[in-house]
C-alpha cells in the first residue's frame, strides 16, 4: 500500500514543521453538483478553526474528503506534511486525525463503554486480539476517563440505542477524542444540545490540550467564536472569507449572507 | 484463555455480575444441568443415539456455528462454510490414509490433521477475501458460487480428489489405544470440540476482535473513522470461522469414514444455512439447536412418513416445512421463540391472544 511507503522517520520529521492540514485545489463533485470547488485551506498545528456557512455550503463534504469517507474529485490533502490524498480512512485516523459526525454514527447495540473502548482500540495495537481485556487494561482505563470527561459516567453500561439525543452527541465527541488525537474535525457537535450541555461542550473544547488543533463546524456563533481563534466562511462549495472572529463578525458581506441566508 | 477470562470488567459481564465472585459462580444452574446431562449421556442413550444423533448434531452444529459467527457477529451470510469443512475432510483423506492408496499419502495424523486444517483455513480465507467486498445478497451469491465451484471441481478432478467416488476408509487415529469410531469415544470427541468451539465463540465475541467485528457489522463507516481496517477485519473473521468448520469437517469425515463431492454439495451447503437460521443467529447456541432439530428430523422423518403411508424420500419436504414454520413465526429462529416465550411468561401469565402484539412491541423496544 501507499501508506506503507512513508517511513516512520519521514513522518516524524514532517511533523515538526508541517501544517496540521493543507488542502490544495480540493474539489468534489456529486454528479453535476460541485459540493466543493477549488478549496485551499491551511491549518497550523494546534490551531482552532471554525467553519461557518449555510446549509449545503459543503462543510460536511469537506470533512468527508479530509477523513477519506469520500475521495475528492481533484486536489490534494496533506496531513502533518504527509500527502494522504489516496490513503484509506483508517490510515489517516492512525496518523492522529479524528472526527465526529453531524448525524451520530454510533454502535447502537453496544454499551457506552464498549463504544468508547472500540474507539480507543481502533487507534492502538492488538486490534485483532482474541484475548479479552483484563481489569487493569490501560485502554479500558482511558475509555473510563473519556466517559467521565463527556459526563456519561452514569450511563456507561447503557446501550447506546437507549441514550438521549444529547447523550449521543456527547458520546460522538468522546469517540473523536480517543487515543492521542492531533487534529479533530467536529461536525456541529452542539446541534440540538440543551444550554447546559452546550456549556459543558464549550468547556470540553476549550480545555483540550493546546497542541490539539481542530476544525469545528458550528451554526451557533456563540459556541463557534468562543472556542475558535480563526474563522473560515463557506458558501456554495467555496471559501469566501477567512479571518479572526472579530473581523468576521463585523464583516458586512458575512452579515448579509449569514443572517439572510436562512441557516438552520 | 481461561486465565484472562476471569478478570474481565467490561460489557455484559459488568452489567450482570458485581465485581466479586468468580466466573464459575456466575454460570446459571440450567447450564450446569445441561452440562451434566451431556457428560452422562452415554449412560442414558444407546450407541445409535450417541453416534448418529449426537455425534452428527455436534458436527453440523459446529459448521452452523462457523456460519453463525460470520452472520451473527459480522453480518456476512457465508454459504462457503460447508465447503471449508469438505476441504478439511478431503485433505485428511489425501494427506492421511484412506482406501484409495494410489492418492492418499499416508502421513501420520499429527501431520495430516494440522495440514488439513491449515489448507481449509487458507481456502476459507481466500473465499472470504473474495466475498468481503460484497454486501448482503451478493455475499450469499458469491459464497454459493464458490461452494458450487468446489463441488464441481471435486467431482471432476480425479488426480487429487478422486472424482465422483471420493475417498472411503478415512479413519481417525487409534490414539491412546482408543478406537475413536466407537460410539462412546466418538460422542466425547465430538462433544469436546463442539463445546470448545462454542466457548471460544462466546469468549471472542467480547474480546477486542469480536467487539470490533460487531462494530464492523453495525457501522463500517464509523469503524474506519476509528482507525479500523474494516476489510482486514472481515477477512480475519472468515479465517477464524474456517478453523471451526475445518475441525468439524475432519470429524464429519471420520464419522462416516468417507468424503465425496456430495458431502459438500449444494444441498448440504443450504442445509447448514437452514440449521443456523432455524436455531437462531443471535447466539452461538442457536446452530446446535438447529442441528439437533435437523438431525432428528432427517433421521426419523422417513419412519414418520412411511408410517403415514407417504414416500420416505420426502423427508426433505418435512425439513423444508419445519424451516418455513419456524422462520414464519420467529425470524430469530428457535432462540427467538424461546426468548418470546420467556418474555411473555414474565409479563402476562393469564391473558390470551392479545399478549402476542404487546410482546412483539416490547421486544422490539428492547432490541
Ligand atoms: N452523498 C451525497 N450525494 C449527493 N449529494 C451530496 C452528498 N453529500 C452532500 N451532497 C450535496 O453536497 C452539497 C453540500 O452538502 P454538505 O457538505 O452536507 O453541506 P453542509 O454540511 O455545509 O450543510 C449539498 O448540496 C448536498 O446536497
Ligand atoms: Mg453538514
Amino acid at each position: 500500500m501507499t501508506a506503507r511507503a512513508s517511513t516512520v522517520a519521514s513522518r516524524i520529521s514532517a511533523t515538526g514543521t508541517a501544517n496540521a492540514l493543507e488542502l490544495r485545489g480540493l474539489t468534489r463533485m456529486f454528479g453535476a453538483l460541485a459540493a466543493l470547488t477549488d478549496i485551499n485551506l491551511t491549518v497550523r498545528p494546534g490551531e482552532r478553526r471554525a467553519v461557518l456557512g449555510s446549509n449545503g455550503a459543503g462543510k460536511t463534504t469537506l470533512f468527508n474528503c479530509i477523513t477519506g469517507d469520500f475521495p475528492p474529485t481533484a486536489g490534494t490533502i496533506r496531513l502533518f506534511g504527509e500527502d494522504v490524498t489516496h490513503f484509506p480512512p483508517h490510515e489517516r485516523i492512525r496518523r492522529g486525525l479524528r472526527r465526529t459526525y453531524q448525524i451520530s454514527l454510533l454502535f447502537a447495540g453496544l454499551s457506552v463503554r464498549d463504544n468508547v473502548y472500540l474507539a480507543c482500540r481502533g487507534v492502538s495495537r492488538y486490534r485483532f486480539s482474541l484475548l479479552r481485556p483484563r481489569r487493569d487494561d490501560a485502554l479500558m482505563a482511558s475509555a473510563e476517563g473519556l466517559i467521565e470527561a463527556v459526563h456519561l459516567s452514569d450511563a456507561r453500561e447503557t446501550l447506546v440505542g437507549d441514550l438521549s439525543y444529547g447523550q449521543q452527541r456527547q458520546l460522538e465527541v468522546a469517540l473523536a477524542l480517543a487515543g492521542a488525537p492531533r487534529f479533530v474535525l467536529f461536525d456541529e457537535p452542539a446541534a440540538g444540545l440543551s444550554p447546559t450541555e452546550r456549556r459543558e461542550l464549550v468547556e470540553i473544547l476549550t480545555n483540550l490540550p493546546s497542541h490539539m488543533g481542530f476544525i469545528i463546524i458550528e451554526h451557533d456563533m456563540d459556541v463557534a467564536l468562543r472556542v475558535a481563534e480563526s474563522v473560515t466562511m463557506m458558501h456554495n462549495g467555496r471559501i469566501f472569507k477567512e479571518g479572526k472572529p472579530a473581523e468576521i463578525e463585523s464583516d458586512a458581506e458575512v452579515q448579509a449572507l449569514y443572517l439572510g441566508g436562512g441557516h438552520g | 484463555m481461561a486465565v484472562t477470562d476471569h478478570g474481565t470488567g467490561q460489557g455484559a459481564e459488568g452489567r450482570r455480575a458485581p465485581a466479586h465472585g468468580t466466573w464459575i459462580e456466575s454460570i446459571p444452574p440450567a447450564v450446569w444441568a445441561l452440562g451434566a446431562v451431556l457428560l452422562l449421556m452415554p449412560a442414558l442413550a444407546n450407541d445409535f443415539v450417541l453416534y448418529q444423533i449426537f455425534g452428527w448434531t455436534f458436527i453440523l452444529g459446529m459448521i452452523g456455528l462457523s456460519l453463525m459467527f460470520l452472520a451473527g457477529y459480522g453480518g456476512m451470510v457465508s454459504l462457503v462454510q460447508m465447503s471449508v469443512a469438505g476441504m478439511a475432510g478431503y485433505m485428511v483423506a489425501i494427506f492421511g490414509s484412506s482406501a484409495i492408496e494410489t492418492i492418499s499419502l499416508g502421513w501420520p495424523w499429527y501431520l495430516s490433521v494440522p495440514v488439513a486444517i491449515l489448507i481449509a483455513v487458507a481456502f476459507g480465507t481466500v473465499a472470504g477475501a473474495l466475498a468481503v467486498r460484497t454486501e448482503g445478497i451478493y455475499t450469499i451469491m458469491i459464497t454459493l458460487a464458490i461452494a458450487s465451484a468446489f463441488f464441481y471441481f471435486t467431482r471432476q478432478n480425479y488426480v487429487i480428489f478422486n472424482g465422483f467416488s471420493g475417498f472411503n476408509g478415512v479413519l481417525p487415529p487409534q490414539l491412546f489405544g482408543v478406537d475413536w469410531r466407537q460410539a462412546v469415544p466418538f460422542y466425547y470427541l465430538t462433544l469436546f470440540w463442539a463445546v470448545l468451539s462454542y466457548l471460544a465463540v462466546l469468549y471472542v465475541r467480547r474480546a477486542p476482535f469480536g467487539l470490533a467485528l460487531q462494530g464492523v457489522r453495525d457501522n463500517p463507516r464509523r469503524m474506519r473513522a476509528l482507525g479500523f481496517n474494516v476489510t482486514a477485519h472481515r477477512i480475519a473473521a472468515y479465517s477464524l470461522a474456517a478453523v471451526i468448520a475445518a475441525i468439524a469437517g475432519i470429524l464429519l469425515t471420520w464419522q462416516s469414514a468417507q468424503i465425496s463431492p456430495g458431502t459438500a454439495g449444494v444441498g448440504p451447503v443450504i442445509d447448514i444455512l437452514i440449521i443456523a437460521v432455524v436455531g437462531g443467529l443471535r447466539h452461538p447456541i442457536g446452530p446446535f439447536i438447529g442441528a439437533l432439530i435437523y438431525v432428528v428430523l432427517s433421521t426419523f422423518a422417513i419412519d414418520i412418513l412411511t408410517g403415514l403411508g407417504l414416500a420416505g424420500e420426502r423427508f426433505r419436504l418435512l425439513i423444508g416445512l419445519g424451516f418455513l414454520v419456524i422462520v414464519f413465526f420467529s425470524p430469530d429462529g428457535v432462540l427467538g421463540l424461546w426468548e418470546k416465550w420467556r418474555a411473555s411468561g414474565r409479563r402476562d401469565p393469564l391473558t390470551g391472544e392479545d399478549r402476542g402484539e404487546d410482546r412483539g412491541g416490547n421486544r422490539e423496544g428492547g432490541a
